[in-house]
């Protein structure tokens, strides 16, 4: 570790400023000081997936980002609900995209999102088909497997070993894009729940004024996130 | 026809960074001006404020500051004899929305093109011959030069408030700047930015190599800045959050921050928002437009605008679009190659080293869009074609523009997508990269081009335009040079781990992933009508009272961002539009 030269360093304040928790005396704002806890996952009522979708997602995200060794899995952070949010909205609709035909859904990959169906269609025709899979191939629905044979399923899928149409070819690829979203995104989104995979990883969030820390070559930033809501953590 | 608006002298189709310029130019002359956007108004307070604008998911994501495909898109083919299909959801590139447009949620590079990129037919003839070009290749020369635009580079630098280190001031060679740029008549107006850890080190070891680091130049204020037009800058704190944001901070240059409040206080100046120019509409005899027409979303009818003067000045891709839509200039044909309107499309060529560095912190989230430091070594100037077996050149660079880490998260290759081992690289190697990218030329085609589709309509019922594009040998020849040029600079870092991607032999367009919004041509300025859309003025050959602003005017990609190119351009033809036209419509050339 090393500063530049003839810049006086306040490297010794901030580690111990990290260290001792000084930013703990930056008044909170009273709506982040007095967090309404969340529901439990498992007493939480989706608003747009059904159950067995909720079921669906709930075991898929808990196997593209486990809960054990470090750093939080899907399922502490919400990313089911950032699911289910996401879903609901303009994403889920394709709200923004050129839905018109004709469409060629069987083109290259290279070519782009080519399905007729939307975000929020693919997961709701997808899920079914896989679901079936999981049954032929493994004698249960994805929900209901080991985690083990989750894993391989989720592989499978992934490599696209049932064939599936090509209409519904971006499944994988949105589930995982959609988990990862939930995982890092803002917490107003609902997954990423108090911060965690921002603490984890070591992001500031939303802090996003660093000049005095430009010239601070190789020393790590030392205070924790801060949410658009203010949330800390 | 719904509605005829009161006739102005002036109407402007865009308000970006163009229009803007054209707008505060022109309404200097007295003139009545309207400005059409089809977008959003947008200011950086409310739109931009912290901390709503801190959002990776709503705006790096979801893409809240761009323009919708539902609304307006493209299709894309690699070749005439593929089916274009329609650019669906955003990847490749991102044009802007609303008030400010694409200069609302850029990086902020800015540069000048190197000397052989303004006559870079002539240059390479002169150099090796014309056989050295390939058959299918259809670079041309720039119908202005350097020296000529040399005071609208300047206008435009010293508008926008760019920060940055010269390297040649009337020729005398500046320290620490870049010694190969293009001779400038005096220093930018800030003095550049300063780097982050990974720049610090791409400088240091580049030097030791006996390379000619400098600090990248960009609209990023270093300092508290005040411009011709007593807009004020304030200097930034990098944020990181520059790309695909408009900036809380009054830092980044844009339309906002440079242009637009001194601009709206002119009382001949008007713009209308939600109002998208559907077509420009021409004279019985052919040769002059009387005005457009365009759709207002809030009263739901089309409306007339008649005009003596039509700026079109929006993205480069709308401006084709509506010149074909209204038969400005004959459409380019790739078989017999005749016809203007649409030839030359071309777009950039970018590759680049990750390196993993167990032990080291570079802090991701501190940086901003122009952040870090390049060499020109490589520049299109400083390269023997004839030996190296391609035309063009890169700028390479190191230097972090954000940590946002939905989207900015490298792992060693290998790295599984997802699952415990996932999740374990990305405690183990976020915070511990840098990169080193290549930003580099891109050469004109025969079939790379911009026509209508004959299928696919957008919301007005007009047809989407069609790209026509793939990557060319040639190019990607010259990426791998530069791939050549870096790897030995990555390994001079002694990095844990270090992996490349640039383009390799037979590599077709993808248009998933991001590449870059430097989509240039199809209104190509030049000096034979057969070849360009438009003259040195940039003005349309065959409709005299149409002008056509940006990145379309360029018969080829220079090997740099093209923001600086583009505001350059646009005052120069202001400068003619002022002193020449005004006083006597007609054709300039």
């Amino acid at each position: 570790m090393r500063d530049l030269p003839g810049v006086p360093s306040r490297r010794t304040f901030l580690k111990a400023s990290a260290a001792t928790a000084v930013i703990s005396t930056i008044p909170l704002s009273s709506q982040a000081a007095t967090p309404t806890p969340p529901v439990p996952l498992d007493e939480y009522q989706p608003k747009t997936l059904s159950p067995v979708e909720w079921a669906f997602v709930m075991a898929a995200v808990a196997r593209l980002i486990p809960s054990d060794g470090d750093g939080p899995g899907a399922i502490e952070v919400r990313v089911p609900v950032f699911i289910d949010n996401e879903l609901g909205g303009g994403f889920g609709s394709a709200a923004d995209w050129y839905m018109e035909g004709p469409h060629q859904a069987d083109a290259s990959p290279l070519r782009g999102y080519q399905t007729p169906l939307t975000p929020l269609q693919i997961y709701q025709q997808a899920i079914p088909v896989f679901n079936e899979w999981c049954q032929n191939t493994h004698g249960k629905i994805f929900a209901d497997l080991d985690a083990d044979t989750q894993n391989q399923a989720l592989a499978s899928l992934q490599k696209d070993e049932m064939k599936i149409n090509p209409e519904l070819r971006d499944f994988f690829t949105l589930l995982l894009q959609n988990t990862k979203e939930g995982y890092f995104a803002d917490p107003m989104y609902g997954g990423n729940h108090g911060m965690q995979a921002w603490t984890y990883i070591g992001f500031p969030g939303a802090r996003a004024s660093y000049k005095e820390w430009v010239g601070r070559f190789n020393v790590q930033y030392p205070l924790g996130p801060v949410s658009i809501s203010g949330e800390r953590a | 026809m719904a509605r005829t608006e009161k006739k102005k002298d002036v109407v402007i189709v865009g308000l970006g960074w163009t229009g803007s310029i054209l707008g505060m130019e022109l309404a200097q002359e007295g003139l009545e001006i309207v400005a059409l956007e089809r977008g959003h108004d947008q200011n950086t307070v409310p739109e931009f404020q912290y901390p709503n604008m801190i959002d990776e998911l709503k705006y790096g994501v979801r893409l809240g500051l761009m323009q919708k495909p539902r609304n307006s898109t493209v299709t894309i083919r690699r070749s005439l004899d593929e089916a274009a299909l329609p650019y669906r959801s955003l990847g490749s590139f991102l044009p802007g929305n609303g008030v400010g447009g694409a200069g609302t949620h850029w990086n902020g590079l800015n540069w000048r093109p190197m000397l052989s990129e303004y006559r870079l037919r002539s240059y390479v003839e002169e150099r090796w011959g014309a056989g050295i070009i390939p058959e299918d290749m259809q670079i041309q020369d720039y119908p202005v030069t350097y020296d000529e635009l040399e005071p609208f580079f300047d206008r435009f630098e010293h508008v926008a408030g760019i920060s940055g280190t010269a390297g040649n001031i009337k020729g005398q060679i500046m320290e620490g700047g870049n010694p190969f740029e293009s001779p400038r008549a005096r220093a930018y107006p800030m003095p550049a930015m300063p780097t982050t850890y990974d720049g610090a080190k791409f400088g240091e070891v580049t030097k030791a190599m006996g390379y000619h680091p400098f600090p990248r130049p960009g609209g990023i204020a270093s300092q508290a800045y005040v411009n011709e037009y007593g807009m004020q800058m304030g200097p930034c704190n990098h944020c990181g959050f520059c790309e695909r944001y408009g900036c809380y901070n009054y830092s980044k240059s844009s339309p906002q921050t440079a242009i637009l409040d001194a601009l709206k206080r002119k009382p001949n100046f008007e713009y209308r928002t939600k109002s998208e120019v559907l077509r420009i509409e021409m004279a019985p005899d052919g040769k002059t437009a009387t005005g457009v027409t365009y759709f207002d979303e809030n009263t739901e009818e089309e409306v007339f605008q008649p005009a003596d003067l039509v700026i079109l000045a929006a993205y480069q891709l709308h401006n084709v679009h509506l010149m074909l839509l209204s038969g400005i200039g004959q459409p380019y044909d790739p078989v017999t190659g005749e016809g203007v309107t649409g030839r030359n499309y071309a777009y950039q060529m970018n590759g680049g080293y990750t390196m993993f560095f167990k032990d080291e912190v570079f802090n991701p989230f501190v940086g901003t869009g122009a952040n870090g430091m390049s060499i020109d070594d490589f520049g299109i100037d400083n390269i023997d074609f004839g030996q190296e077996g391609f035309i063009g050149g890169s700028y390479i660079s190191s230097g972090q523009s954000n940590g946002q880490p939905i989207r900015n998260m490298p792992l060693p290759s290998g790295t599984p997508a997802w699952g415990a081992d996932w999740k374990k690289a990305v405690g183990d190697w976020y915070g511990h990269v840098m990169s080193i990218g290549s930003h580099g030329s891109h050469m004109s085609y025969r079939t790379n081009y911009l026509d209508l589709d004959p299928t696919y309509k957008d919301r007005h019922g007009r047809p989407l335009m069609r790209m026509t594009f793939n990557w060319k040998d040639n190019d990607i020849r010259m990426t791998q040079f530069m791939k050549s040029k870096i790897e030995p600079i990555a390994k001079a870092l002694n990095p844990t781990v270090m992996q490349a991607g640039f383009k390799q032999a037979g590599a077709m367009y993808d248009v998933r992933p991001y590449q870059t919004t430097h989509n240039v041509g199809g209104s190509v300025m030049g000096a034979d009508p057969k070849t360009s859309a438009v003259n040195r003025y940039l003005q349309a050959w065959d409709k005299h009272n149409i002008f056509v602003m940006g990145a379309g005017a360029f018969p080829q990609n220079t090997q740099y961002n093209p923001t600086g190119m583009v505001g350059g351009l646009a005052y120069w033809a202001a400068h003619a539009i002022r002193t020449d036209y005004l006083r006597n419509p007609r054709p300039l050339v």
